[in-house]
């Protein structure tokens, strides 16, 4: 066995998790599709819109500022992804490393300053 | 005789790793079905009503009863949307409610896969967590679902970032993304007294991260009349619910293991350290879990431009400056793990 081959065990029995749970997912659905009586109609299967038929296609445009808080989160969340390991050896790798992540949380906070100021967060 | 080697490489490791996973979902699925029943009840003694009591007595069978109902109904699949990824979003939303729990130490060493970096995959697992949303309100094509998969997807991610910031500083004072070092490093000290505004942050962020009120905004009835699920029906619906409620009860276990001291007892004296671990870290997930339904009954729903002020201007910001007041102080005081 080498080291590799360990490591990649250790997510065997969440792999096999996966399964089950997938399984069971699949075995409710077609259960209760085989059990109950599957009787669709016109009116039945049209999508819900207050009692109306739905009067266009409902992928239509929709407000950029979603589009805006993805991008955000992207940047942010990445940022965290690096903290992540900067934090696990915090007590290794000293002083250097302290003011190298405050260095570039600086730069990323002087952005989030600039959307702050420029209107992305305002949702009204 | 090579048979025999074969079994015991590679099916018995396998039956006893599937014994074990159904030895926590088992348990689990019970308890996310009596959670609503436990939900209802609270609810109806906060607003002095009687809640569920007449499936069985005290009401007990109403889950089961509930369940029976949803597997009878019929599964519609509305006429515009695409059946696969239609059927897909429950089946997401449920298995990554479940699949975090492989990690969860209930007692020392007590865990399915004891991962060094348990702590990444949960936030990993988590974030995937939106997936089943965005899929569901696409897949239905109405567009009240797809408004209230946005809206949804949008609160999700805002909290993230500031979860992942919170899961940082305790890294910090840990050193470590093994969960049960996170637990052991709290044999003196709970982390919820010393990073207690961040175990805020947390608890806060994990109501808008599962949609819970007062951030129930994606399901709002009046204006999305229950938003990206407003599709669903039968035991799609059902799958959706069991994945939010598993998400609720697997947040809440996190919080205990991050800061209230996951299997540890509360204080170490005889008769409370003889009770097993596994007995305290349920209590204490309880606990927590009842925090999670007494907001519900007792605050009213946040607007959405407060919402995402309060995500994006009051805890990313301040998570933050936590991050580097926490690491500035285990610097200046010598406070650093080992």
């Amino acid at each position: 066995m080498t080291a590799s081959t360990d490591l990649l065990l250790e997510y065997l029995p969440i792999v096999i998790f996966l399964g089950i749970a997938g399984v069971m997912a699949i075995a409710a659905i077609a259960g209760s599709y085989v059990l109950a009586p599957q009787r669709p109609d016109r009116d039945k299967i049209a999508a819900y819109e207050c009692g109306f038929d739905a009067f266009e296609d409902a992928r239509g445009r929709f407000d950029v500022r979603f589009y805006l808080v993805a991008i955000l989160f992207i940047i942010f969340d990445l940022e965290v992804a690096y903290l992540f390991p900067w934090a696990v050896s915090f007590s290794e790798i000293g002083l250097y490393g302290f003011w190298s992540m405050i260095v570039f949380l600086g730069l990323l906070t002087i952005g989030f300053v600039y959307e702050w100021k420029k209107g992305a967060l305002e949702w009204e | 005789m090579a048979e025999a080697g074969v079994w015991s490489t590679y099916f018995y490791p396998l039956f006893l790793t599937i014994g074990y996973i159904l030895a926590i979902v088992v348990p689990l699925l019970l308890v996310l079905a009596f959670i609503t029943y436990f939900e209802r009840k609270v609810w109806a003694a906060i607003q002095l009503r009687k809640g569920p009591n007449v499936v069985g007595p005290f009401g007990l069978l109403q889950p089961v009863a509930d369940g029976i109902k949803c597997l009878f109904k019929e599964t519609i699949v509305p006429a515009g949307a695409n059946r696969m990824l239609f059927v897909l979003a429950p089946m997401v939303t449920f298995s990554l409610g479940l699949i975090g729990w492989a990690v969860i130490p209930f007692d020392q060493h007590l865990v399915l896969a004891d991962l060094n970096v348990g702590l990444l995959y949960l936030f990993a697992v988590s974030s995937l967590g939106v997936y089943g949303i965005i899929i569901a309100g696409w897949a239905s094509n109405s567009k009240y679902a797809f408004l209230g998969a946005l809206r949804s997807a949008a609160q999700m991610v805002s909290y993230e970032v500031s979860i992942g910031f919170v899961l940082v500083t305790v890294l910090l004072c840990v050193g470590s993304l093994n969960l049960n070092d996170i637990v052991e490093a709290q044999k003196g000290l709970w982390f919820f007294i010393p990073l207690f505004p961040m175990f805020v942050i947390y608890v806060v962020s994990a109501l808008a991260e599962t949609n819970r009120t007062p951030f129930d905004l994606p399901e709002a009835e009046g204006e999305l009349v229950a938003g990206y699920q407003v599709e669903y029906s039968s035991m799609t619906w059902l799958l959706f619910m069991m994945g939010e409620y598993a998400n609720i009860v697997l947040l809440s276990g996190l919080s205990v293991i991050l800061f209230l001291g996951g299997w540890l007892p509360p204080f170490h004296v005889e008769p409370l350290m003889a009770v097993p671990g596994v007995v305290w870290f349920l209590l204490k997930t309880a606990v927590v879990v009842f925090f999670f339904t007494w907001t519900r009954a007792t605050l009213p729903r946040y607007r959405y431009d407060q919402l995402m002020r309060l995500g994006w201007k009051v805890f990313l910001p301040a998570s933050l400056a936590m991050v580097v007041i926490v690491a500035g102080a285990l610097h200046a005081f010598d406070w650093l793990p080992r």
